[in-house]
């Protein structure tokens, strides 16, 4: 569903990416770990179109995306969270999520499945996004992301600072939306464990190259644990 | 009664009160009261426009006063006759193709809008790939580029010597239906998605970039329509004072726009209309400040200017002690009265 070839991205001097190669299937959860600072979320960003890639190929659904602005990535249907839930904190909890509907044509509604999934954003709607706690602003940027129905959702460190209650919610929705089999998902994660429960198929970066990749099931065999430890 | 129902016919009674407001005040005020009262209106305007984009799309732009000047001086140069021009272009003639035209007030008006949107475009289009502190300076810059132009080209503009004996065209049923279609586009703007996507760019781009929303496009479209208002309230403003020049359209006339939003409250259309028929009023009765003040036991000679000081220090005050200004980014709402307890609660208990 989304295949990336040898993707290169520079920052002022330094290489952040180097070659990226990798493919995300639907119906599966595709985790990228590493450890800080070795490119994680700089790809993501890239993906999404954000940051611009120095040279490589993006298809998405056979759609060539390498040079599209993010408008028209997420048209295409690709869902992103990003890290440390930039939700519109001055919005409503119903804004936030209509905002979900931006690239939608106009009379588009939040699906049901987003409550179904997140009941408890349904007796919030009224209240400002900032004014929620971590752990729901978290909830409501998947359901924000989830309001367009993408066929790829792009998680970036969901787990990062939430309540294990919390934490373990997410790892259900994230696991119910991998089972109906339409949506691919890139999970990028620090918390082994979280990582290891969802992940379909791994990747495991190190200063901007994926460094080792294989099925979720061989995450413990692969030793992919030490290449997180410091 | 539901409360939708009963709010929208306690609309209809303001509306209605606020139209017999403006007719007796137009028979019975004097000369002096309806000019400021017309100031108000034009003041309306202005903040509502400078709001859209500072308030709320998050973009500090201090350029208001550029396009202010262009609206003013396209629509001066439409409504006056063939012979107020050659009057007024005594050093040098007017350009040909504008020395015989002459439209009707209301086109002119529109076609102020215009111009001073499509200026907006071309200064927004580069201008707004910067931000924050920067994209102040660059609006600022452009604001002034603007003003050095009209002081330069004589015979468009008459140079430093400004345009004399507009029209007084700006009259209480010309403004205040001005005053009001903006409030009636700003509320339907920001309940509309385009409205959502600019708070949406304002509380946080990246997000909103990643929602899918086309952000440089957001900020154009607002900067662009911001500039149309303050063209038109430009306009309006010359038409009523019946004199332009461009010493008018400093950065103090941007300043005392932005004095009223941010008193009123970023992000708040109640606010900035709150606050601009406040401030256009405080600025007229503390009138006084500027003459010699008797003190009983001493008199001080005439200070032009001290009443700005006033301004200065509630400025200083709102800064200090209400940070989010008059209203924060609250609105008026009929259901304000029935959570502060002054009438019935909407659900029926007392």
């Amino acid at each position: 569903m989304l295949t990336v070839e040898g993707l290169n991205q520079r920052y002022g001097g330094s290489h952040i990416l180097r070659g990226v190669s990798f493919e995300a299937p639907p119906g599966e959860v595709t985790v990228l770990l590493g450890r800080n600072g070795v490119g994680k979320t700089t790809l993501l960003k890239t993906l999404m179109g954000l940051v611009p890639a120095a040279s490589g190929r993006v298809t998405f659904l056979g759609q060539e995306l390498s040079r599209a602005p993010s408008h028209r990535r997420v048209q295409a249907g690709i869902g992103y969270v990003p890290q440390g839930r930039e939700i519109f904190p001055r919005l409503t909890v119903e804004e936030n999520l209509r905002m979900g509907l931006a690239s939608l044509p106009g009379g588009a509604r939040v699906p049901d499945r987003v409550f179904e999934l997140f009941p408890a954003l349904r007796t919030m709607l009224r209240r400002r996004g900032g004014d929620l706690s971590g752990g729901q602003q978290q909830q409501l940027a998947i359901a924000r992301a989830l309001a367009m129905r993408p066929r790829l959702l792009i998680l970036d460190e969901p787990t990062e600072g939430i309540q294990p209650s919390v934490i373990q919610e997410i790892e259900r929705v994230i696991r119910a939306l991998a089972a109906e089999g339409s949506m691919a998902i890139l999970l990028v994660e620090q918390y082994y464990e979280f990582a290891r429960s969802l992940a379909g198929r791994y990747l495991v970066m190190q200063r901007g190259e994926i460094v080792r990749r294989g099925e979720g099931s061989a995450m413990e065999r692969d030793g992919v644990r030490g290449l997180l430890a410091l | 009664m539901r409360p939708g129902r009963r709010h929208l016919l306690l609309s209809l009674a303001a509306g209605a009160l606020f139209v017999v407001a403006l007719a007796l005040g137009d028979q019975f005020l004097d000369s002096f009261q309806l000019r400021v009262s017309s100031l108000c209106a034009i003041y309306v305007v202005l903040a509502l426009s400078l709001n859209l984009v500072n308030g709320f799309t998050g973009l500090f732009s201090l350029g208001h006063a550029g396009f202010m000047a262009v609206g003013a001086y396209t629509c001066a140069l439409l409504t006056m006759t063939p012979e107020q021009k050659e009057m007024n272009f005594f050093l040098a003639p007017v350009v040909p193709w504008l020395a015989h035209l002459s439209i009707p007030f209301l086109p002119a008006l529109v076609a102020a809008g215009l111009v001073a949107a499509l200026i907006g475009f071309l200064v927004g289009a580069p201008a707004l790939r910067l931000k924050d502190d920067y994209l102040a300076i660059a609006t600022l810059g452009f604001a002034e580029i603007i003003r050095v132009v009209l002081t330069n080209t004589q015979t468009l503009t008459n140079g430093a010597l400004g345009l004399k004996g507009l029209p007084m065209y700006a009259t209480t049923w010309v403004v205040w239906p001005c005053a009001a279609l903006s409030v009636a586009f700003m509320v339907f703007l920001t309940r509309s998605s385009y409205g959502r996507a600019m708070k949406a760019v304002r509380d946080d781009e990246i997000a909103a970039g990643a929602m899918g929303v086309d952000v440089f496009r957001v900020k154009v479209v607002s900067f662009t329509v911001s500039s149309f208002m303050a063209g038109v309230g430009g306009a309006l403003l010359g038409h009523l004072l019946t004199t332009i020049d461009p010493k008018m359209f400093t950065f103090m006339l941007t300043f005392n726009i932005l004095l009223v939003v941010v008193l009123g409250g970023i992000g708040s259309i109640t606010g900035s209309v709150i606050a601009a028929i406040g401030v256009t009023i405080l600025m007229e009765v503390l009138r006084f400040l500027d003459g010699p003040l008797n003190f009983g036991l001493f008199e001080t000679e005439a200070r032009p200017g001290l009443r700005m000081v006033v301004f200065s220090l509630l400025l200083m005050a709102v800064v200090l002690f209400r940070q989010r200004g008059l209203m924060g980014n609250r609105e008026f709402s009929w259901s304000m009265f029935s959570r502060a307890g002054l009438a019935r609660r909407e659900d029926g208990r007392a």
